[in-house]
C-alpha cells in the first residue's frame, strides 16, 4: 500500500495538473507527437533504404557471388574479366557459373516520351540467375532479339506498362535503342534506380554497344548440392586472383546494406534526422515541465513546508514526463502508421511498421522525456519554503 | 506542564562577515498547548523570521528552540520535516493548487499519512471543509472561489491533519474586514475545540481580540508581554 502510494500520489497529482490546462497539454502532446512522427519517418525511410538497397541482390539465385574488389556496391560495379569467373569452374564443388551485366540507362515513357533512368540487368537466359518466377518463365522469349521484361514495381513515371502491353503498345527505347517489353516481373525500386529492366546478355550488349561480353559486373556461382559455401569460398579465394571479392548470399546482402549505411551519406542523414527529432522533442517537453515548476513554485513550497519531501516533487516531474511520453506516443504511432501506408501506396517504398521499430521509437521517446525531466528538476530547488513567510 | 514551544535566548541573523544583519536578538518565550498567540510589530521587526524558525523552515544556530519536544538548533532537515508534518501552515497567499478542487487540496495534507484509506481521507477533508463553511463547494477549484473562501480552504488544509500547532502569517492580509474576521474566527473556534496552539503574525488590529496573548516584536526584541 505504501509503495503504491509512493508512486500513485505523485502520478495522480501530475495527471491532475496536466489535464487542468488543456491548451498547454495539447501543445505538449503535439511536441512529443512531432518528435515521435519525425523519428518514425526517419527510421522508416532508413529501413526502406536498406530493404530496397538489397531488393536486387536478394532476388539473385546463386550460392556464391563474385564482384570486383573495387566495386563499392552492386549498382555501380567495376567490370572484371569473365575468365576470372570461369576459373571458378576448376573447383569440383562448383556446378555452374553465370555472368551478370548491369547498367543504368534512360528509359522512354511510351506515352509521354519523357526519359528516366533505370537499371538494366543482362543475364544468361540459359541460367536461372533470378529467384523470380516471372523472369524464369520468360527465359526462352528473352532469347529473341530486342526483348526486355519490365519491373512493375518501378515508379509510375515510367508509364502504365502493364496496360500498354495489354494494348499492344509495348515498343519503347532504352538508351535510344528500340526494344519490345514482353512481360512484367516484380523486384522493387531502390535509391540507386527508380525502375528495373531485365533482358538477355546479348540484348544487353545491343543496348550498351560499348560493353563487351568478356567484361562482366557480377559473377553468379552455383555449387553442387550439399557442398559447404564457406569451405568452397575459402578454396576459391586461393584459386582466384586478388582482383575479386567472393561473397556468400548473406555476405552480399550485408555488403549492400553496409554500403548505404556507412559509405553513402544517406545513412548518416537519417541518423542525424532521428537525433534532431529527439532533441526538438526534448526541448519542448523540458519547456513544458520547466514552466510548470515555475508556475507552481509557491504551491510546491507550501507543500514542502507541510512536510512533503523533495523526492515527492521529483516523482511528480518524472510522472508528468512519463504521461507526456505516453500521451504523445499513442497518436504519434497512429499518425506514423498512416504515413507509412501513404508512403507504401504513393512512393512505392517498403515501410513496414514492425514491433521492433515501434519499441525502439517508444524507448527513444521515453528517454527523451526522462532526460527533459532530469534537466527540469533542477528548477525544483527554487521552491524554498523558507521564503514563504 | 511542558510548553509546546519553548524558546530560550534565540539569536538569528542574515548574511555573514561584515554584512551580518541581526534579526532576532535573544528572544525567550514559552507557549502552552491551546494558546492563541498573536505576534505584531512593525515591518522588519523580525516577526516573520521568528515564525519561520519556529516552523522549522529556517535553521537557527544559537540559543534553544524546542518545538513539540524536538530541538531545532543545529537539527537535521529530516528531523524538522518530521515536526513540520505536525504543524499546520497558513500563508498570506492561499497557495492552493489551481488544478485541484477544494477537496483535493485539503486531501493533500492527508496523503502524507499512509495509515488512512482514500475513503477516510475524503470523509475527513469533507468534514473539515464543512466546518469552515464550504460544505457545498468541495468540488470547486480555487478559480471558482472568492478570496475569503480560498483562505478558508487553506485553513481547512492546515487543520485537517489535526496539527498540534498552526502557524499563520498575515492570513487576513488579502481579505476585507468581514472575510478576514470570519476566517480568523473559524480558525479560533476550530483550534479551541481541539486545543491546538496558534501562532499568528499580523498587522491587522481588527483581529487582535481573538488572542489569548499578544507579543509585540520590535528590532528583534519582545517589547511587551
Amino acid at each position: 500500500m505504501n509503495y503504491i502510494n509512493w508512486l500513485y500520489f505523485p502520478l495522480r497529482l501530475a495527471w491532475r495538473q496536466l489535464i487542468f490546462d488543456h491548451t498547454k497539454l495539447m501543445v505538449a502532446i503535439c511536441g512529443v507527437l512531432f518528435a515521435c512522427v519525425l523519428v518514425f519517418m526517419q527510421l522508416g525511410f532508413r529501413d526502406a533504404l536498406y530493404a530496397s538497397a538489397t531488393s536486387a541482390p536478394v532476388n539473385l539465385d546463386g550460392d556464391l557471388f563474385l564482384m570486383h574488389k573495387q566495386s563499392e556496391a552492386m549498382w555501380r560495379p567495376i567490370e572484371f574479366n569473365r575468365s576470372e569467373l570461369m576459373r571458378a569452374l576448376g573447383n569440383p564443388a562448383v556446378a555452374d557459373v553465370f555472368p551478370l551485366y548491369l547498367g543504368l540507362a534512360p528509359f522512354k515513357n511510351i506515352e509521354t516520351r519523357v526519359k528516366r533512368t533505370l537499371m538494366v540487368y543482362g543475364f544468361d537466359p540459359d541460367s536461372s540467375s533470378f529467384r523470380i518466377e516471372a523472369i524464369n518463365n520468360k527465359r526462352e522469349a528473352l532469347k529473341l532479339k530486342d526483348t526486355v521484361l519490365f519491373d512493375e514495381y518501378s515508379r509510375p513515371e515510367f508509364g502504365p506498362i502493364g496496360n500498354l502491353i495489354a494494348a499492344n503498345r509495348n515498343l519503347t527505347e532504352i538508351r535510344d535503342y528500340s526494344v519490345a517489353i514482353i512481360g512484367l516481373f516484380r523486384m522493387g525500386v531502390s535509391f540507386a534506380a527508380d525502375g528495373n529492366v531485365v533482358t538477355s546478355d546479348l540484348n544487353f550488349m545491343r543496348i550498351f554497344p560499348e560493353r563487351n561480353l568478356e567484361h562482366i559486373d557480377v559473377g553468379i556461382i552455383k555449387l553442387v548440392p550439399g557442398s559447404s559455401q564457406t569451405y568452397v569460398k575459402g578454396e576459391l579465394e586461393k584459386l582466384l586472383d586478388e582482383s575479386t571479392n567472393i561473397f556468400t548470399y548473406e555476405e552480399l546482402l550485408h555488403f549492400e546494406r553496409d554500403y548505404w549505411a556507412n559509405m553513402a551519406p544517406i545513412g548518416f542523414i537519417f541518423g542525424f534526422g532521428t537525433i534532431m527529432g529527439w532533441v526538438v522533442g526534448l526541448v519542448i517537453v523540458y519547456q513544458i515541465l520547466f514552466t510548470d515548476i515555475t508556475n507552481h513554485r509557491n504551491e510546491f513550497a507550501t507543500l514542502k513546508a507541510m512536510g512533503y519531501s523533495q523526492g515527492y516533487f521529483i516523482r511528480v516531474v518524472f510522472a508528468s514526463a512519463l504521461l507526456l511520453a505516453i500521451l504523445g506516443f499513442i497518436p504519434g504511432f497512429m499518425l506514423a502508421l498512416s504515413l507509412y501506408h501513404l508512403a507504401e501506396s504513393q512512393i512505392f517504398m517498403p515501410m513496414p511498421m514492425t514491433a521492433a521499430k515501434a519499441t525502439s521509437v517508444l524507448m527513444l521517446i521515453l528517454s527523451m522525456c526522462f532526460i527533459a525531466g532530469l534537466i527540469a528538476i533542477r528548477k525544483l530547488k527554487d521552491a524554498d519554503p523558507a521564503d514563504m513567510f | 506542564m511542558q510548553p509546546i514551544i519553548d524558546v530560550q535566548n534565540l539569536n538569528f541573523s542574515f548574511g555573514s562577515g561584515a554584512l551580518v544583519q541581526p534579526v532576532l536578538k535573544g528572544i525567550t518565550i514559552s507557549i502552552q498547548q491551546g494558546e492563541i498567540v498573536l505576534i505584531t510589530g512593525p515591518s522588519g521587526s523580525g516577526k516573520t523570521t521568528f515564525l519561520s524558525v519556529i516552523g522549522g523552515l529556517r535553521q537557527a544556530y544559537t540559543g534553544s528552540v524546542v518545538v513539540l519536544g524536538q530541538q531545532f538548533i543545529r537539527s537535521s532537515e529530516q528531523a524538522r520535516v518530521k515536526v513540520r508534518q505536525q504543524i499546520g501552515f497558513i500563508f498570506q497567499q492561499h497557495n492552493l493548487l489551481k488544478s485541484l478542487t477544494a477537496l483535493q487540496n485539503v486531501s493533500m495534507t492527508l496523503e502524507m499519512n499512509s495509515q488512512l484509506s482514500e475513503q477516510q481521507r475524503q470523509e475527513r477533508a469533507t468534514a473539515m471543509l464543512t466546518a469552515v463553511g464550504l460544505g457545498d463547494k468541495i468540488h470547486y477549484k480555487p478559480d471558482q472561489l472568492s478570496g475569503g473562501q480560498r483562505q478558508r480552504v487553506s485553513i481547512a488544509r492546515a487543520l485537517v491533519g489535526q496539527p498540534k500547532i498552526v502557524l499563520a502569517d498575515e492570513p487576513t492580509a488579502s481579505l476585507d474586514k468581514q472575510n478576514g474576521y470570519e476566517a480568523v474566527s473559524i480558525l479560533k473556534k476550530l483550534a479551541k475545540e481541539s486545543r491546538t496552539t496558534i501562532l499568528l503574525v499580523t498587522h491587522d488590529y481588527r483581529i487582535l481580540d481573538v488572542a489569548d496573548r499578544i507579543l509585540e516584536l520590535e528590532d528583534g526584541l519582545i517589547r511587551t508581554a
